[in-house]
């Protein structure tokens, strides 16, 4: 073995022994420092004739990277030790809870409005509102029913001492229609509107609150009859069901604001003792649920609102959005609604990114 | 209402299944609300024979009997009743069966130590009645063994819902009418028998007031015996309506009611004085109805009424003191026609509801006044006896036919069902509607619901089938739907978004709240305050979301939540033009108990703070589209707020956009919640419309040099606000200087007294060139400059 290759070997197998980076850092100063042998190997190449340097010059180089090579090679050793070691001291337990964002929520009554409002949007009709405070000329009268007209008596009114500028009693809406009349007022026709708001009874019991909320429909154009209020009841219900089997029965009925009236059962399935809506009502194991109120609007209230009824004629419906939220969404008591209870909201609330559309379904899964 | 099948049949000839009458009734617009089988009642119960009776060994009052059931041997039954003797027929309820009246399952027991193996019943025990003074006593030739639902031909029982406008149903002939038109049977209706009257009525009968009473009709019956009850047929019929007997001419004048939709009025003779007369009541009359309350009329309700004072408030209720009684023996009989509208009103008034006031407001047949009173007459004669005089009539009924010019090709045109001719007239035929060949439809006058050609139409759908209507789709326009909403509804919808995105929960509370909680929250504003609220909580319309929120809060805490974040988007409700309101949109938001709970990294739990409730206001504001930059934050955010942790935020100086903060110590004194908690009200009006369309932002692109970062310490005046600092500093270089933002503030050691320390990290973003030094000391020196100018220094 030449001197260069004995020192070579030496100097890797010292390499490798060194026991930390201190060490390692003598030996590089050793072998590659200023006055290191290779180093001072490598100044005799200047000394020698070409031909000795031609030969020699790659042994002295190939020498000088393994031992390069290798303590680099060490010192990346040392580190890695030394960074396990580190991190080794860094441990966390996981376990741990971490910091924990609060969980907001959207109300099923609001997210029920805002599936309403998209599917309506697709069939043409635009979202309308009116005030909750208002008259007696507008929640009765324009809709037919006269001061001493029985079904008055039957809404459960709550009244205002107050009266407006033309004598008519304030009174909290009873219903959603008065915003049929307003918007007829302000909009003319052709017109396709939903008012869905508060509405107010003064009615308590487990199934009443003495507020709730309406969705009213309202269609005024040319050409419009009964076959296209149930094509739109049906078409309605089916898309926020989501299914395509609900079966709608219509049966005669009286409001004095329309004229022919139909209420609107819905079939319904007894699965595990809860009412399913879908599948015909009369088949084994169904029923009928009544769901809506509606019809083909009365000339008189066309009138009341200022359009001509011989070139005007369409329909009118109503329904509860409360009770289309816990049929669709299963809650069973109307009054928790209003109750604002942490638990309740967390439980039946919708995430915020639950924004219904028609691309991905107008409902929200559980 | 409710009737019978049995009842039903007596008006129509048909062999329809109760099931197949509920559909039709449905079908018709007569919704059914239930059918109630007395024969399941009464399951359980037979006829039975007692063969032997003796007394009880043990007790004074009963007797131990051997009842023949018709099968096996007789079983020894205990029975307390007083009529119970060897060889009577009655009903026995086996184990098993269920007693009607109470619910109680009879069971196999020991009664003083005597085994009794069932009950023999009493009429009101099987609620057959009232009577309860001893055992039913069958007749003769009842049939020992035979189920005594069978024997007693028990009929299912309708209960209907009869809609305001029909009137002409709510007596069971109208019902079967109704149903012959649609196919279910062969109509019969009942002709009155011909009264064999003697002499002339003694009563003089007169109209004094022939608006509200514009028929008045009557007749005097001698002799009749009142102390019988009514028949047993009728009496099963009145109880299967819901109708307690009472006796044979009271029941007589509710069976001409139930079953012909009919009221009418039955005094006693002798305590009549004079003309009976129909008339205004005089203001603060007062008369004791049947219900034995009195009540205090005025001029505008119509009476009958005689020499001695009123009788009868008319069409809603007869008076305690002239009604008949057992000792009556001679009766005026009353039938009139009151005016439907005045009725209503008169109700009202008085708050007084009742059977007749029912048919009278929505309007009786004025056709039906002579034939009714026969029936009624003939009722009466044939169950009390007695003598009818002549028929005295006063005024006369508003009878005149409505026309209606009908063309029955708006059926189509409506109903979207296509009816042929001869079908629509025949239905309306059936229905007793007079159809000219041009179609001028004459209407029985006790259809005061139609007024036009479309309740007609309404009549041809329901009778051939409204279900029938096929579905047409709406026309739509070409394309995709068309956003519709407004910018309010886009402004709501994202809020509603942001907030629960944000973390909190949204609620719905009441509109109305407690008025002293709304007036803690009026802020001077005029409450709508409701004159007949549900209850005193639910008084006055809330002028805030807060006190609503703070209430949920509440409750959250009394259910031990450990904190709640709530908001709500809804109405606040003042005052508006002309008397009508002014609604306002509006998001509330509360924060109360535990901002977070306590942890093993944080420690204890964290309240939340009033910069929590500003955070929440400056998303949510940003949120609806609100120029968040510019809002200025200022003082009176409200009495209900904390006078020094509140703020409102503006736009100018007089558009408050939104009002923040901790609650008062006394606003939640006042709602017993603890606090602190926190508020936040952004007024969604005030916030202005975004202006301009389009889609396309303005344009930008990144610079290409980096910003730097200069950091100042100023000492201020321990009152500035460091908002008003950081509006100098960025003020000083509105180029240059695109951040300035409070990293410490500080006051204690070091900084002198009346001071604090306030620290500001400047951003400065180089334009095409990097800054020279110069520049930058030049922009710094400003901004010490500006800073003076509100009392700050530069900390050495």
């Amino acid at each position: 073995m030449t001197d260069l290759a004995q020192l070579q070997s030496d100097a890797l197998a010292r390499i490798e022994a060194a026991d930390d980076a201190e060490a390692l850092e003598a030996l590089r100063i050793e072998f590659l420092g200023k006055q290191g042998s290779i180093s001072a190997l490598m100044k005799t190449l200047g000394k020698m004739t070409p031909e000795e340097r031609q030969e020699q010059a790659p042994k002295i180089q190939g020498a000088r990277t393994a031992v390069a090579d290798a303590i680099t090679a060490r010192k990346e050793a040392f580190e890695a030790e030394e960074l396990e070691r580190k991190l080794a001291t860094e441990r966390l337990d996981l376990t741990l809870p971490a910091p924990e964002a609060p969980k907001g929520s959207v109300h099923p009554v609001s997210q029920v409005m805002d599936e309403l409002a998209e599917i309506f949007a697709d069939l043409g009709f635009s979202v309308a509102t009116g005030p909750e405070i208002e008259d007696d000329w507008h929640n009765f009268t324009a809709l037919n029913m006269a001061e001493t007209h029985p079904a008055r008596a039957m809404h459960d009114t709550f009244y205002f001492p107050d009266r407006d500028a033309d004598g008519n009693r304030m009174l909290l809406r009873t219903h959603t229609s008065p915003v049929q009349i307003r918007s007829m007022m302000k909009q003319g026709a052709p017109i396709r509107i939903i008012a869905p708001g508060r509405v107010y009874r003064s009615d308590s019991d487990a199934t009443h609150t003495p507020m709730f909320h309406q969705v009213e429909g309202l269609v005024i154009d040319k050409d419009i009859n009964l076959g296209h209020l149930k094509w739109t009841l049906e078409t309605f219900l089916k898309a926020f069901f989501e299914r395509d089997d609900i079966v709608l029965r219509l049966r005669p009925s009286y409001f004095p604001f329309t004229e022919p009236s139909v209420e609107v059962d819905v079939g319904w399935k007894d699965v595990g003792g809860r009412r399913v809506l879908g599948g015909d009502g009369d088949a084994p194991g169904h029923g009928w649920m009544e769901l809506l109120g509606s019809g083909m609007v009365n000339r008189r209230v066309i009138e009341f609102a200022g359009l001509d009824p011989d070139e005007w004629q369409g329909f009118a419906f109503g329904v509860g959005v409360d009770r289309l939220a816990m049929l669709k969404y299963g809650m069973d008591d109307l009054r928790a609604f209003f109750d604002g209870d942490q638990r309740w909201l967390d439980h039946y609330g919708f995430s915020p990114f639950d924004q219904p559309t028609l691309s991905a379904g107008v409902g929200a899964g559980a | 209402m409710k009737f019978s099948l049995e009842w039903l049949k007596y008006f129509l000839e048909t062999d329809a299944s109760a099931a197949d009458i509920a559909a039709a009734l449905n079908r018709i617009g007569h919704e059914v609300e239930g059918i109630e089988d007395p024969a399941e009642k009464l399951s359980g119960f037979r006829v039975a024979k007692v063969l032997t009776a003796a007394k009880h060994p043990d007790a004074d009052k009963l007797q131990v009997l051997t009842v023949d059931t018709g099968e096996g041997d007789p079983l020894q039954v205990v029975c307390g009743a007083p009529n119970a003797r060897a060889g009577m027929k009655g009903v026995l309820g086996l184990p098993g069966a269920v007693v009607p009246a109470n619910g109680m399952e009879l069971r196999k027991s020991a009664i003083r130590g005597v085994e009794s193996n069932g009950m023999m019943c009493s009429v009101r025990e099987l609620e057959l009645g009232e009577e309860h003074d001893g055992i039913i006593e069958l007749p003769e030739d009842a049939p020992v063994g035979q189920t005594f639902a069978e024997y007693h031909d028990a009929s299912p029982v309708f209960d209907v819902a009869i809609t305001p406008n029909r009137p002409d149903c709510m007596g069971v002939q109208g019902i079967a009418r109704d149903l012959a038109a649609a196919g279910l049977g062969t109509f019969k209706p009942v002709e009155a028998s011909e009264i064999v009257a003697s002499g002339e009525c003694p009563v003089e009968i007169r109209t004094d007031d022939p608006e509200g009473c514009p028929a008045f009709y009557g007749r005097v019956i001698r002799g009749v015996d009142n102390t019988k009850p009514s028949p047993e047929w009728m009496q099963r019929r009145l109880i299967a309506a819901g109708q307690r007997p009472i006796s044979a001419l009271v029941d007589a004048t509710n069976y001409l009611m139930l079953a012909f939709g009919r009221p009418a009025h039955v005094y006693d003779l002798a305590k009549l004085s004079g003309a009976v007369v129909a008339r205004r009541a005089k203001d603060g009359e007062t008369v004791e109805a049947l219900n034995e309350k009195t009540y205090t009329l005025d001029d505008t309700m119509t009476v009958i009424a005689d020499d001695n004072g009123v009788h009868d408030i008319a069409g809603i209720m007869g008076g305690e003191h002239s009604g008949a009684t057992t000792s009556t023996t001679d009766v005026l009989l009353e039938i009139a026609y009151f005016d439907p509208e005045r009725i209503g009103v008169t109700g009202r008034k008085l708050g007084l509801a009742s059977d007749a006031r029912t048919r009278f407001e929505r309007g009786v047949d004025p056709a039906f006044l002579d034939d009714g009173l026969a029936l009624l007459t003939d009722l009466i004669v044939k169950t009390c006896g007695g003598t009818p005089t002549e028929v005295v009539r006063a005024g006369t009924p508003p009878t005149e036919a409505k026309t209606v010019k009908f063309d029955p090709e708006l059926t189509e045109r409506l109903g979207g069902i296509a009816v042929s001719q001869d079908e629509q007239r025949a239905i309306l035929t059936s229905l007793d509607f007079t159809v000219g060949d041009d179609w001028t439809v004459t209407c029985p006058p006790r259809r005061h619901d139609i007024e036009g050609p479309a309740d007609l139409v309404e009549e041809v759908v329901r009778i051939h089938g409204i279900d029938n209507v096929e579905s047409t789709p709406l026309p739509r326009r070409p394309g995709v739907a068309l956003p519709t909403a407004t910018p309010l509804q886009q402004v709501e919808r994202k809020l509603r978004r942001a907030a629960a995105a944000r973390g909190l929960n949204e609620a719905i509370t009441w509109s109305f709240l407690p008025t002293a909680e709304a007036e803690h929250f009026a802020d001077g504003a005029e409450l709508w305050v409701l004159d007949n609220p549900i209850s005193e909580d639910m008084k006055a319309m809330r002028p805030s979301l807060i006190p609503g929120l703070l209430s949920a809060a509440k409750r959250n805490a009394d259910r031990g939540a450990d904190g709640a974040r709530l908001f709500e988007i809804g109405r606040r409700y003042f005052r508006g033009k002309d008397g009508a309101s002014d609604e306002k949109p509006t998001l509330g938001v509360v924060l109360s108990g535990e901002k977070t709970p306590r942890g093993w990294a944080s420690g204890k739990a964290a309240k939340f703070d009033a910069y929590d409730a500003k955070a929440e206001a400056m998303a949510l504001l940003e949120a609806a589209g609100a120029p968040v930059a510019n809002l200025m934050v200022m003082g009176e955010a409200g009495d209900q707020f904390h006078p020094g942790q509140s703020a409102t935020l503006r736009l100018g100086p007089k558009n408050v956009l939104a009002r923040f903060g901790a609650i008062h110590p006394n606003t939640l004194k006042a709602f017993d919640i603890d606090g602190p908690v926190m508020a936040v009200e952004i007024f969604l009006d005030a916030i202005p419309a975004k202006k301009g369309g389009g889609f396309a932002r303005s344009a930008y692109s990144p610079p290409a040099l980096q910003a730097i970062t200069r950091d100042f310490a100023f000492l201020v005046p321990a009152d500035l606000a460091a908002g008003d600092l950081v509006k100098a500093v960025r003020g000083s270089d509105k180029k240059a200087i695109v951040d300035a933002r409070v990293f410490d503030v500080f006051a204690g050691q070091g900084v002198p007294e009346g001071k604090k320390s306030v620290a500001v990290e400047v951003v400065l973003q180089p334009g095409e060139k990097s800054f020279t030094d110069e520049e930058i000391k030049a922009i710094s020196d400003n901004i010490v400059k500006n800073a003076a100018k509100q009392g700050a220094e530069l900390r050495g």
